[in-house]
């Protein structure tokens, strides 16, 4: 239990640009684990292991303790409820922004309908505003929701703005910067404190020279 | 016939045989070491006055009670959430003692709602408080009988506890003069540890910069005790009273260290659990295979006042559901006498002998299946005397 550490990543593009980071501490996956559809992945680093699970899901098994560490971008960790997880470093990656958009010359509505799967972070930037609105959860093709009618506007993730620009919509406000975040569970922070401080300051020293 | 009677809310358990029996031994045990501690037991009501159950605990516990309305007085009550206050409240009203009270509480608490990984919201906390004692020494005792109480329960093995002191964070936030918007962002921040936010957040307002280094690098200030005498050092702009916190954490983490030497014990600056009400050291205890505290306390030196009496105060609570969770089940066969259905005068004194030997005697009722009644011994009549025999496993 002591040595054993345990790091959640999430498919795509978090797991392809932390890789060369992991590589740049010295920790490389198996890459026949890589290749293959295997979900737990092996390291050159005994002791060392990768969960891959679903983005929204990085943060539930590190607050459980199931991974001591892992990388979630800052648009999961707004939507996380309960208790909260160390966010001890802006990995700097994976950078995108948390945005309202819609159509460029319609007016919203007193009372608009806005689709998004970020309910938490919508409903708050809304409440912050004044704005009274009705919230939408979709789970995805969000672009879709003003073209049929089915929301005024939408808060997504946006990071070239290709999608939105291909469905006539286009960016009114930023609602916040996004990246990934390094986590860690509380208590792996307390009871293997020597092995996870050594990770999160080989990746601080990573971003640092990033930058 | 209704068919979802055996439904229980979300959160709300049972506990079953064989783990109810666990939580009571586990019980027993517990208020023995209390009572060889010189802390005398309470017992509160489940519920009373919202507004007495309430007084100066702040945001957090009143989001978590169950409140009702009072049929003979119709205020509002409600049902306790943490049993902690209520005892303060005794040691305010009822005892009416100059110096030093120790009490000791065990019972069912409710929670409105489920608070991060805790699941259960009616979990069995017990706990230990010290009343009229403002010095560290007291802070050490309740550390070292919390450890004493986890040892107990059978998690004391590679313990963990960390020390923080919310006096210092008051000092140093008061030294900075922070506007309190910003001062709670910037509380929120250090409860997740998220530095970059907390560069962040500094950046948006002017201020000498020996203040902002000492804000920005609060999370950092975490590790073993030893680091207490660079943080000093480094924290020496901040002001006496964040020096004296400095200063009683260090006297407590020395002493704890002695007093529980097995245990690791770390300091965390940029812990403030129990921020609205904890006053001096606050505390919490890791052990393996669980992701949450499984005990937590502090000093609360304010909470009486509002009852009318402010009287230093300092104790610890824990979960005993959290802890039985944490060691398993007993595994060896349990140990228990097979007596047959008798009219016999001689067996029923025999079992009365045994019953009050302290030994599990079970009749076993005509047509009962004697594995069910799990027992390794049993009585037979041998030349008219009834003798206790091992019960030999059959194929």
């Amino acid at each position: 239990m002591t040595g054993e550490i345990t790091i959640a990543l999430s498919k795509g593009r978090i797991l392809e640009q932390t890789l060369p980071l992991l590589a740049g501490i010295g920790i490389e996956p198996d890459p026949d684990d890589l290749s293959g559809r295997k979900l737990i992945l092996g390291t050159n680093r005994a002791g060392v292991k990768l969960v891959v699970v679903r983005a929204t899901d990085v943060p539930t098994y590190v607050s459980y303790g199931a991974a001591d560490l892992g990388v979630a971008g800052k648009d999961v960790l707004m939507e996380h409820q309960g208790e909260p997880l160390y966010e001890p470093l802006d990995l700097n990656i994976a950078r995108c922004k948390l945005m309202l958009a819609g159509y460029a010359h319609r007016p919203l509505p007193t009372r608009p309908r806005i689709a998004t799967k970020y309910v938490n972070s919508a409903r708050a930037y809304f409440a912050q505003r004044g704005s009274q609105v009705e919230i939408i959860k979709l789970y995805g093709s969000m672009e879709l929701a003003p073209i049929v009618g089915l929301a005024d506007a939408i808060v997504d993730l946006v990071d070239t703005g290709n999608t939105l620009r291909a469905n006539g919509l286009v960016p009114l406000e930023e609602i916040a910067e996004i990246s990934a975040r390094l986590v860690v569970n509380r208590a792996a922070m307390k009871l293997k404190h020597d092995a996870v401080t050594a990770l999160v300051d080989g990746f601080a020293d990573l971003v640092e020279l990033a930058r | 016939m209704k068919t979802d009677s055996w439904k229980v809310p979300a959160g709300i358990d049972d506990i079953l045989p064989p783990a109810a029996e666990q939580v009571e031994q586990l019980r027993r045990r517990l208020l023995d070491l209390f009572h060889g501690w010189g802390y005398a037991l309470v017992i509160p009501p489940l519920a009373e006055f919202t507004d007495s159950l309430l007084a100066g605990m702040g945001a957090d516990l009143e989001e978590q009670t169950f409140r009702l309305t009072d049929a003979i007085s119709g205020k509002s009550l409600g049902i306790r959430a943490d049993i902690t206050p209520q005892v303060a409240r005794i040691d305010a009203h009822h005892l009416h003692v100059e110096g030093v009270v120790r009490l000791c509480y065990f019972g069912s608490v409710l929670k409105a709602r489920q608070d991060g990984l805790a699941s259960r919201r009616n979990p069995l906390q017990f706990g230990a408080e010290i009343y009229g004692h403002g010095g560290w020494e007291s802070d050490v005792e309740i550390l070292t009988l919390m450890a004493a109480a986890l040892d107990a329960a059978g998690v004391g093995q590679s313990l963990h506890i960390d020390l923080g002191h919310v006096g210092f964070y008051r000092a140093l936030v008061a030294s900075c003069e922070l506007s309190p918007a910003l001062e709670h962002q910037l509380f929120d921040a250090l409860q997740r540890k998220a530095t970059p936010e907390i560069v962040g957040l500094l950046g948006q307002v002017e201020m000498a910069a020996i203040q902002r280094e000492m804000l920005q690098d609060l999370c950092t200030q975490y590790g073993r005790s030893e680091r207490l005498a660079e943080v000093r050092t480094r924290y020496q702009a901040a002001g006496a009273d964040a020096i004296a916190a400095l200063d009683e954490l260090e006297a407590i983490t020395r002493h704890a260290s002695r007093r529980i030497p097995d245990a690791e014990i770390f300091v965390d600056l940029s812990e403030l659990r129990g921020y609205n009400y904890h006053t001096g050291l606050v505390f919490a205890a890791y052990v393996p295979g669980c992701g949450r505290a499984v005990a937590q306390g502090g000093r609360y030196d304010q909470v009486g006042a509002s009852h009318g009496i402010a009287r230093p105060a300092t104790g610890f609570s824990a979960e005993l559901d959290t802890l039985i969770d944490l060691v398993s089940a007993p595994t060896d066969r349990p140990r228990g006498i097979l007596a047959p259905w008798t009219e016999s005068e001689a067996l029923l004194m025999r079992v009365a002998e045994l019953r009050s030997q302290g030994e599990r005697v079970v009749y076993r009722l005509p047509g009962e299946l004697a594995p069910a009644i799990q027992c390794d011994r049993q009585l037979s009549e041998i030349d008219g005397d009834w003798c206790v025999e091992p019960i030999v496993e059959q194929g």
